[in-house]
C-alpha cells in the first residue's frame, strides 16, 4: 500500500516537472489559436518555428554561440590541462600559495564580477566581441582543480618510464596524462558547453550587435522588444535555442548524467 | 631549458650541479605551465575584486568629470538606500526558500530513482531536463505558465473556481513564482549528486538493517541521511552560491518588479552599474556581494574541511 502510494507520489512528481516543458511543446507545434486550448487532434504545424526563424537573425545567433562555446571550451582545455599538470606533478616554489589563489575562482565566478570585467573589456576594445564574451572564462579554476585531481591519479611509473625514453614534459602530458584522463576530459567538456551555451547575463552586459550575440541574448531580444509577437512563435524560438543541447542531452543521456556526476564529486 | 649546456653545471662537483640545476628546471617549467591560467585569473579574478574594492571609494566618473575620492560615501548612500535593504532582504528570502526546497525536492527524488520503481529513467529523465535548458529559455516557458488570464495556472486555477490572479505582477507573490523556478530548475541537479551518493552506499547496510527489522524511514533517517552529510553540505554550498549568482531568469521575468519585490543582489547590481551607470555605486553593492561569497567559502571551509581532501 505505502509502495503504490509512493510510486504515485513519485509519478505525480514527475509529471508536475515534465509539465512546463510538454506545455512548451504543444505551444510550439500547434497553430495560435491552440496555445491555450488542449483539444485532442488540435492540427500540427512547424509555421511557429518558421515565423520565429524569419523574425530574428537566428542563423547569426547559432553561429555565434556554436563559436563562443567552442573557442571558451578549447582554450579551457589547453589552459587547464597545464596549469594542473603544472600543479600535479610539479613542486614549484609558491605552488600552494598559487593553488589556493585559484581556487577563489571556485567562490568568486566571473559572473559576480560584471562591473569591473565590464571595465577591462572597454580598455582592452574587446566590447560587443565574441572575444569579449570568453575570456573571463577561459582560465576555469574548476577544470584546473578537477584535471589536477585527476592527473595526481597517474602512477608516477609510467611518467617515469616516458621521461626515460627521452620525452619531454609536455610531451609526456600529452602522451601519459591527456589519455588517462579522457572520461574527465569528456565530462568536463559537456558541462562547460551547456554552461556557456546558456549563459546570459555576461553576454548580455557586453554585447550590442547581431554580430556577437550569442543565442541566449538573442532570444531575450527577440521576446521583449516584438510585444506583438504571439506566445506560440515565442515559445518555438525558445524550443529552437535549447533544441541542439535539448536533442544532445536526450540522444546522450547516461553519458550526461555521468559526466556531471564525475564533475561534481570532488 | 637543458642542463648539459648550462654553464653554471659545469662549475661546482657535476652530481650537485645536476642536482641544483634539475630543481631550478622544476620550478620553470612549473611556472611556465601555470603562466598562461594565472595571467587570466589574475585579470578577469583578483584584479576585479581590488579593483571594485578601490573603485567603491570614489565617485562615479561621468563625461567631463573624472572620478574623484569620495571615502565611505558610497556607503553611505548604501546605507540609506531603502532599495539595497529590500533587495537584501529578498535574496535572503529568496535563499531562503530556494535552498532547503530544492535540496529536499533533490533528495527525495534521488531515493525515488535509485529505489526499484517502475518508469524510474523515465522519471529521472524528467527530473533532470530542466538542468540542461537555458534559464532563460525556460523563464520564457514559465513567464507563459503564469501569464494571467489565459496562461496554464490561472486555467487550472480557473478549473477549481478560484479567482483571477497576477502571479507576476503581485508583491505578494511574484518572488514565490521565482523560487518555484528556481527549484525546478535546480533540483534535478542536485539529485545527480544524491544519486552518486547513494549508488556508493552498501547494498549490506539496507540487508542487515532489514533482517533486524528497521523500518525504512527508520533506516533511512538513522543510517542514510547522516552517510549523505558530505553530498548535502556540498549541495547546500552551491545552492547558497546559486542563490546569490542566479538571476537570468528575473531579467526575463519581472526585471525586479513589482516595485524592487523581485530585484535580487546581483540583479541590482546590474541595474545600477548597467542602467543607471553609476559604478562606483554598483562597486560598493558588489564588495558586499562578495563579502557574503567569502562568508559562504569560509563557512565551507570549517565545515567540509575534515571531510574534503584537496591534497
Amino acid at each position: 500500500m505505502s509502495r503504490a502510494l509512493e510510486t504515485a507520489g513519485a509519478w505525480l512528481l514527475g509529471i508536475l516537472w515534465a509539465l512546463p516543458l510538454a506545455y512548451a511543446v504543444w505551444t510550439a507545434f500547434h497553430p495560435a489559436e491552440y496555445s491555450t486550448r488542449f483539444t485532442p487532434g488540435a492540427p500540427l504545424t512547424l509555421e511557429n518555428f518558421a515565423k520565429a526563424w524569419a523574425a530574428a537573425p537566428f542563423a547569426r545567433y547559432f553561429v555565434n554561440t556554436t563559436l563562443l562555446v567552442a573557442m571558451i571550451l578549447a582554450a579551457q582545455l589547453v589552459l587547464c590541462t597545464l596549469a594542473a599538470y603544472a600543479f600535479a606533478r610539479f613542486a614549484f616554489a609558491g605552488r600552494a600559495a598559487a593553488f589556493l589563489l585559484v581556487l577563489v575562482q571556485l567562490m568568486i565566478m566571473p559572473d559576480v564580477l560584471i562591473v569591473e570585467n565590464y571595465r577591462t573589456m572597454s580598455r582592452l576594445g574587446l566590447l560587443d566581441t565574441l572575444a569579449g564574451i570568453g575570456l573571463p572564462y577561459m582560465a576555469s579554476a574548476f577544470g584546473v582543480f578537477l584535471l589536477r585531481q585527476t592527473f595526481k591519479t597517474v602512477p608516477k611509473e609510467l611518467d617515469e618510464a616516458a621521461r626515460v625514453e627521452g620525452a619531454g614534459p609536455l610531451e609526456t602530458l600529452w602522451r601519459v596524462y591527456v589519455p588517462l584522463a579522457r572520461p574527465v576530459y569528456i565530462a568536463y567538456g559537456l558541462v562547460s558547453v551547456s554552461y556557456h551555451w546558456n549563459n546570459f547575463l555576461w553576454p548580455l552586459i557586453v554585447t550590442n550587435s547581431v554580430q556577437s550575440r550569442p543565442l541566449t541574448v538573442g532570444l531575450q531580444v527577440f521576446s521583449s522588444v516584438d510585444q506583438g509577437v504571439d506566445w506560440s512563435i515565442i515559445t518555438a524560438a525558445t524550443l529552437m535555442t535549447s533544441g541542439p543541447l535539448l536533442v544532445a542531452f536526450l540522444l546522450f543521456q547516461r553519458q550526461f548524467v555521468q559526466s556531471f556526476m564525475r564533475a561534481g564529486i570532488r | 631549458m637543458n642542463h648539459q649546456n648550462d654553464p653554471a653545471a659545469g662549475r661546482s662537483t657535476p652530481a650537485a650541479g645536476a642536482a641544483a640545476t634539475e630543481r631550478w628546471r622544476v620550478h620553470v617549467q612549473g611556472w611556465l605551465m601555470l603562466l598562461p591560467a594565472a595571467v587570466l585569473l589574475v585579470v578577469f579574478t583578483h584584479f576585479p575584486v581590488g579593483a571594485t574594492i578601490y573603485h567603491s571609494f570614489f565617485s562615479n566618473p561621468r563625461p567631463g568629470r573624472a572620478a574623484v575620492w569620495v571615502g565611505l560615501d558610497n556607503y553611505r548612500a548604501m546605507v540609506e538606500d531603502p532599495v539595497f535593504w529590500q533587495v537584501l532582504g529578498n535574496n535572503l528570502w529568496f535563499a531562503a526558500g530556494t535552498i532547503p526546497l530544492s535540496i529536499a525536492l533533490a533528495l527525495l527524488m534521488a531515493v525515488w530513482v535509485n529505489g526499484r520503481l517502475p518508469g524510474r529513467s523515465l522519471l529521472r529523465l524528467a527530473f533532470f531536463t530542466p538542468t540542461v535548458l537555458p534559464m532563460i529559455a525556460v523563464a520564457n516557458i514559465w513567464l507563459f505558465f503564469y501569464t494571467p488570464g489565459y496562461g496554464l495556472l490561472e486555467q487550472l486555477t480557473g478549473l477549481i473556481g478560484l479567482p483571477s490572479h497576477n502571479w507576476l505582477g503581485s508583491r505578494q507573490t511574484a518572488l514565490g513564482c521565482l523560487v518555484v523556478v528556481t527549484v525546478w530548475k535546480e533540483a534535478g541537479f542536485f539529485m545527480i549528486f544524491y544519486l552518486a551518493a547513494l549508488q556508493s552506499l552498501s547494498p549490506q547496510l539496507a540487508e542487515a538493517a532489514a533482517l533486524m527489522g528497521a523500518g525504512r524511514w527508520y533506516f533511512f533517517r538513522r543510517v542514510t541521511f547522516p552517510l549523505l552529510m558530505p553530498t548535502t553540505l556540498f549541495v547546500l554550498v552551491n545552492a547558497v552560491i546559486n542563490s546569490f549568482r542566479l538571476v537570468d531568469h528575473i531579467v526575463v521575468m519581472t526585471k525586479g518588479g513589482p516595485d524592487n519585490a523581485t530585484a535580487l543582489l546581483l540583479y541590482y547590481i546590474y541595474d545600477v552599474g548597467f542602467k543607471f551607470w553609476d559604478q562606483a555605486y554598483a562597486a560598493a553593492l558588489t564588495l558586499v556581494l562578495l563579502v557574503i561569497l567569502a562568508a559562504v567559502a569560509l563557512g565551507q571551509f570549517l565545515l567540509l574541511d575534515r571531510r574534503v581532501h584537496y591534497q
